[in-house]
């Protein structure tokens, strides 16, 4: 079970643009290391992010080896309406990983 | 891996430029406990570091802190010890209750006397002693995930409060063994720890400042190593930079040493869960 660290705003102004970061713990090994016996560690990322606000996409990014530890990853979104933002993560070994945020629209 | 080589060359350089002659110079100082000019590793951050050891919302330590919860909550389980299942139905909250009372202030006043072994323990030792004796379960290994998500728990309990190291009398001789540590030239460079922390603290050593010898923010999430990692594996880290042979974990020069900074840093604020570069 992955552990993440969210900031969000618990509530906007309609219109208003909000920031949202999250941390999730995760190793990211990178698929290029030896470990203790000599042997390359098999990769293990995250490989893919994304935020659906009330079920549309607003942002998505994918990760690549290149990404330290514990990624962090920090974004805008334009508060419509309320609702709930789905953060989702996705990676090797059939890694999933979902955190939901509500949002309140005043 | 670069960033260590080009360490290891600029204290190469910095040996050159101590010769064995000067060591008149580095006789053990008393604890400066009142010194007005101590800084914590953290006032030499970047803002931006700062700002996110500050926040708890940001501050990756805090996943360490959240399993560490998670933990204190968990018996141990049957498989760790099938033989002595019933006192492995024992959690830390079996005993201790309420983490945010009861362990409110403890990680400030360690390392502590052990009646039982005679002897200063750190924070990590104490809670393996808690496992092993009162919960009848293995000793989590140093440096494990789970013994630094507890350590991180219960550190950050006292999360802004004062350093308090013990006043037991019985500490002295372990905090004179940590000074005498402290000043003592190690390794193929020869280097003390005093030589870098109290006379070049606030210089740099190739491009990253050295820090007064004040562990403030213990166990720490260190950018370089992408993870959390105890006061012992930091000063591990600096005796193999001096190419000495680096004491075991949980080895007892270590404990002392670790009392001797307790000691240098009363008074100062606990930071934990911090961040360091």
């Amino acid at each position: 079970m992955a552990r993440t660290l969210i900031k969000s705003p618990a509530s906007a102004q309609r219109g208003e643009v909000i920031e949202i970061h999250t941390t999730i713990g995760h190793e990211m090994e990178t698929g290029f290391r030896p470990g203790d016996d000599g042997k390359i560690l098999p990769r293990n990322i995250i490989t893919h992010f994304s935020c659906h606000y009330n079920n549309t996409l607003v942002f998505e990014s994918a990760l690549y080896s290149a990404m330290a530890a514990n990624p962090y990853i920090a974004f805008h979104a334009v508060a419509t309406v309320s609702g709930t933002l789905r953060l989702e993560w996705t990676g090797d070994h059939g890694f999933r990983h979902i955190e939901n945020v509500v949002l309140q629209v005043l | 891996m670069k960033l260590g080589l080009r360490c290891l060359a600029a204290l190469a350089l910095l040996a050159l430029h101590m010769g064995p002659g000067q060591t008149a110079e580095l006789l053990p100082t008393p604890p400066q406990a009142a010194s007005p000019n101590r800084r914590s590793g953290a006032e030499f951050m970047s803002p931006a570091l700062q700002a996110m050891q500050r926040d708890e919302a940001l501050n990756p330590g805090m996943l360490w802190v959240k399993q560490g919860h998670d933990l204190w909550q968990s018996t141990p389980g049957p498989n760790s010890s099938p033989a002595k299942a019933n006192a492995s139905t024992r959690s830390c909250a079996s005993c201790h209750v309420d983490a945010t009372s009861t362990m409110r202030g403890v990680a400030a006043r360690y390392p502590a006397f052990d009646a039982a072994s005679q002897r200063p323990v750190n924070l990590a030792q104490r809670i393996n002693l808690c496992r092993v004796n009162q919960q009848q379960s293995p000793a989590w290994r140093s440096e494990s995930p789970e013994l630094l998500a507890m350590e991180s728990y219960i550190a950050y309990q006292s999360r802004g409060l004062p350093i308090a190291p013990s006043s037991d009398a019985r500490l002295q001789p372990f905090i004179e063994q940590g000074q005498q540590r402290y000043v003592q030239r190690m390794g193929q460079l020869n280097l003390s720890c005093a030589q870098c922390h109290d006379e070049r603290a606030g210089l740099r050593l190739g491009g990253n400042l050295i820090p007064q010898a004040h562990p403030t923010a213990y166990p720490v999430y260190r950018l370089e190593w992408q993870g959390v990692g105890s006061l012992q594996r930091r000063l591990r880290n600096c005796m193999s930079g001096v190419r000495s042979q680096p004491s075991a974990y949980g080895a007892q020069e270590l404990v002392a040493l670790e009392l001797y900074l307790a000691a240098q840093t009363r008074g100062m604020a606990l930071e934990s869960p911090g961040m360091r570069p």
